[in-house]
């Protein structure tokens, strides 16, 4: 029973007093959402502040950029979002290659084209799976990974990793890929097209879902830009920005795919985002293989020591949840001077306490699992 | 069902427009909204027959991308930087600052911290990023080591409340008006400032 | 053959012993269908999950419940310091003798059922009710927020989905005209088309009366797509949260025998009891049979759709099913009077 003691009085707006108890979410949940601890103040089933607090994977990556050398550091980008980590290798020798000035041949910018955007497919299916795991129906998380293992074989024949993939090097690749790997990814998205449809028929088109999702946790354009808020999130409310359109890097300007951009702003437009992100996402696999051109994966001339020139340079990519950022601050030795980490799931969870107040606990759940986050990404 | 043709799963996703132009054109560094990848900016050699050694022409000067916002920005290479615009404030101005960043549609990228020891001082950097523009801008500003104190904007920009918590957490700087300066990523008993460059452990 | 050696049997005991042949039967069965039913849920899940399920423990995990029920034997029973603890273990025994006490009355083939009172679907529904007090001492003697949040959650679910289970109820006790189970069965005698749900003459919505008791079984049980009380990714285990070792081992039990009760129950009402589809050979395997298909269609629909939102939920029942089930009752007493 909850005793008298834990409830808290308290006089709201209009003169009414209203009991108050504090519930924790976590920091264990059955649910996958990573160590997340969120403090709840609840009246009744209705939340009155729902406040996150974070910390419990903080692994202290920055402090870690400034100890290690430009290559040493590599692995660990794999490490902050583990779900899309070919992305965070990308901004992080982005940001090196655009200070050295290093023309990566266009073959590597391909291939970093082609794993970034399956990597993206594999985040969105365990996003997926996860999401209406937390909303009770537990067979799509099984259908997901079944999906899911196909990619991760394939990048596993390429790079070695199933998850934390290092495969980008300072001025490229380190290995190239083989006709397996070609033909591997043709039969998956051959394959991937009709399971969407069916993820569709399933899922989407369920009624029960629909019910849960749709005008739940409504996020204006307003908010998303206070808080920085970025990809899905911010897509999902009708501002159509993806870093690969508006700040272009890699290869990306010379791919056609659309930007999927929904208007409501609720749950509902954020699950559709993703669900068509994975639809671009094959298209851009199979132009990527299809334009793929020959030559080496490496830059010619990369120094043997990595020194940036003073000064801070940046890379910005559009990851799985977001815009994720870099900036390395140099004084021109080895080791940077400081590496800052901007990522995504922090400025997406950081409306949460403001978006979710007012709402039943249930419906904060599907916000919160619509946001799509990684706890090691906001903790670092 | 055309929209298969562009790959998507619904027929009614509208396709968005995107103003990928830079505000300004400037004349090298389109290197944004060329489709082609970034290349280093490097004048060509001027087409001159004789056996003279080529001049580099000077380094175009980049223009100020926001030259109607009364800061003092400074264009900047996207190509060489990641970023468009680079302004240094006093400290009293940050506040100033992300209220006219707000006005102009931008959002707050990350706040963050440098702590240059050598020099005695910290230095604050505020990233912001427009949602529908290739737009970038920094603004930074410098504060003594020994007393690091800046405004919080978290009024401006609600977002900054964490970045703000996580930038004290690592360096002590303190954001004055903040409403919650607790640790947010340390543990909640944690005294110590993990990126200052004299932390020893 | 084999009701004559039954009745043989009978007349060799005197009614007590017969009496208690009866419940210890039942017991067994609720024992071992309990635990069973959990063996063919977690390989219905794995099927539509596209994985095997238990296969590790004897051949096809067949011993797997025997392997489950030993490792909660196994543990300890805590109860949490300053859980009202007599509450507390008395929750989980509250919760699973009701159900014994009802399968007494089902009438598992002709004259097999342990008693046939003449009031038997009025006693099957008193002791349902037992169930929600149950639960809401169990939570509430948990001493935990989750446990009295998932209490009171499933107060309000099981209230409001009992109403129309009985309007439902009361339609098919006028179309049968009596109470006993047994008669009941009787009068669906002869091929499938006599079964209580083709009898449309009485009741043109007789499938949509056995829809809507479909559901409210589902939801009386807490089974998804109404497990709101024990959502594991809001509120953990919900109302079994404290329960340890055997305690939560009785609680699975029951509500796995709730739903053999209920589907049993829709299989004596609607579809024809022990009654054969073709009008011979009826007898206790086709009861059976009848009610295994419905507990697996409940498992089925466990492992397809999400949660419905808890006051989705709400709504469904009083909204919804409340004026259909209304309805019905009305339609039927309607065509009684005009066509009888």
């Amino acid at each position: 029973m909850i005793l008298k003691e834990q409830l808290k009085t308290e006089i709201t707006a209009d003169g009414a007093p209203r009991e108050t108890f504090v519930i924790n979410l976590g920091p264990q949940h059955p649910a996958t959402h990573g160590v997340l601890r969120v403090k709840m103040t609840m009246d009744g089933e209705y939340i009155v502040r729902a406040e996150p607090v974070c910390g419990y994977i903080h692994r202290m990556q920055e402090k870690m950029g400034e100890n290690r050398t430009y290559a040493q550091f590599l692995p660990n980008t794999s490490r902050i979002d583990y779900l899309s980590a070919m992305t965070y290798t990308h901004a992080f020798v982005g940001a090196v290659e655009r200070a050295l000035k290093l023309q990566v041949p266009p073959r590597a910018e391909y291939i970093r084209v082609i794993t970034s955007e399956m990597n993206r497919i594999s985040s969105h299916l365990v996003w997926w799976g996860a999401f209406l795991l937390d909303l009770g129906g537990f067979t799509p998380l099984l259908y997901a990974f079944d999906d899911r293992e196909k990619i991760l074989d394939l990048l596993e024949a390429i790079t070695g990793s199933r998850l934390t993939y290092s495969y980008f090097r300072i001025g490229g690749l380190y290995n190239d890929i083989d006709d397996a790997f070609i033909k591997g990814t043709r039969a998956f998205v051959a394959q991937m097209r009709p399971r969407l449809k069916m993820y569709r028929s399933l899922v989407t088109d369920n009624i029960i879902l629909r019910k849960r999702i749709i005008e739940i946790g409504p996020i204006s354009k307003e908010m998303c830009r206070k808080y920085g808020a970025t990809g899905p999130v911010i897509r999902g409310s009708g501002v159509p920005y993806d870093v690969r359109k508006v700040e272009p890097y890699s290869a990306y300007p010379e791919f056609d795919f659309v930007v999927p951009t929904f208007e409501e702003g609720d749950s509902m437009a954020r699950y559709l985002v993703r669900m068509e992100e994975m639809a671009q996402s094959l298209r851009i696999i199979e132009q990527g293989l299809d334009k793929l051109p020959a030559g080496p994966v490496m830059a010619e001339k990369v120094p043997r020591v990595v020194k940036l020139p003073a000064g801070d340079y940046c890379y910005a990519v559009e990851a799985a949840r977001g815009r994720f950022a870099v900036r390395i601050v140099s004084d021109n030795k080895e080791i940077p001077y400081r590496v800052k980490l901007r990522t995504p799931s922090l400025s997406n969870l950081s409306l949460f306490e403001e978006a979710s107040a007012g709402m039943l606990l249930p419906d904060a759940l599907a916000l919160m699992g619509s946001l799509d986050l990684v706890i090691p990404d906001i903790d670092r | 069902m055309d929209y298969w043709i562009n790959g998507l799963m619904t027929p009614n996703v509208p396709e968005p427009k995107f103003d990928v132009a830079q505000p300004t054109t400037p004349p090298a560094a389109a290197a944004s909204a060329a489709p082609v990848p970034p290349k280093p900016t490097v004048a060509a050699a001027p087409p001159s027959p004789a056996p003279v050694q080529p001049v580099l022409a000077p380094a175009p000067v980049i223009p100020n991308p926001l030259p109607h916002v009364p800061l003092p920005f400074k264009g900047v290479d996207y190509a060489a930087k990641g970023y468009h615009a680079d302004a240094t404030v006093a400290p009293d101005q940050v506040v100033f600052a992300a209220e006219q960043l707000d006005k102009e549609g931008l959002s707050l990228d990350t706040i963050t911290g440098v702590d240059w020891m050598a020099e005695g001082q910290m230095e604050v950097v505020y990233d912001y990023f427009h949602p529908a523009k290739a737009l970038r801008v920094v603004v930074r500003t410098r504060i003594p080591r020994d007393n690091p104190e800046i405004a919080s904007i978290h009024k401006v920009f609600p977002g900054a409340n964490w970045h703000e918590r996580e930038t004290h957490d690592f360096f002590g700087i303190r954001f004055l008006g903040h409403p919650n300066l607790t640790p947010f990523l340390l543990p909640e008993d944690a005294d110590y400032h993990p990126l200052r460059k004299d932390f020893a452990q | 053959m084999i009701q004559s050696i039954w009745h043989f049997i009978l007349s060799l005991w005197p009614e007590p012993l017969r009496l208690v042949l009866f419940v210890a039967g039942i017991m067994a069965f609720v024992g071992g269908n309990a635990a069973y039913l959990v063996w063919v849920e977690r390989k219905g899940a794995a099927r539509f999950q596209r994985r095997p399920g238990p296969t590790e423990v004897g051949w096809a995990g067949l011993l797997q419940p025997i392997a489950d029920a030993a490792k909660l034997l196994s543990k300890q029973l805590i109860v949490p310091a300053g859980a009202d603890s007599t509450l507390f273990r008395m929750a989980p025994l509250l919760m699973m003798s009701p159900v014994l006490m009802s399968l007494a009355v089902i009438p598992w083939g002709q004259s097999l059922a342990a008693r046939n009172i003449n009031v038997g679907l009025l006693m099957i529904f008193a002791f349902g009710s037992v169930n929600v007090m149950a639960v809401m001492l169990g939570g509430w003697s948990s001493r935990n927020k989750y446990a009295i949040i998932s209490a009171a959650r499933v107060v309000s679910q099981n209230v409001a989905y009992e109403i129309p289970m009985l309007l439902v109820v009361i339609t098919m006790i006028m179309v049968t005209g009596t109470m006993n189970l047994n008669e009941i069965v009787v009068q669906q005698a002869g091929g499938f088309w006599h079964w209580n749900f083709f009898r449309v003459w009485v009741n043109p919505l007789m499938p949509v009366t056995f829809l809507i008791f479909y559901i409210c079984m589902l939801a009386e049980t807490n089974r998804a797509p109404f497990d709101m009380a024990e959502a594991e990714s809001e509120l953990v285990a919900g109302v079994y949260t404290e329960y340890a070792g055997m305690g939560f081992g009785v609680f699975f039990m029951a509500e796995y025998a709730n739903i053999l009760l209920g589907c049993a129950l829709a299989t004596v009402l609607f579809l024809g009891g022990w009654q054969s589809p073709i009008g011979v050979f009826s007898g206790v395997f086709w009861f059976l049979v009848k009610m295994y298909l419905l507990i697996f269609s409940v498992v089925w629909i466990r492992w397809t759709f999400p949660r419905t939102q808890f006051y989705g939920l709400l709504n469904l029942s009083w909204k919804i099913l409340i004026p259909a089930s209304l309805f019905t009752l009305i339609l039927t007493s309607a065509m009684m009077k005009l066509f009888r």
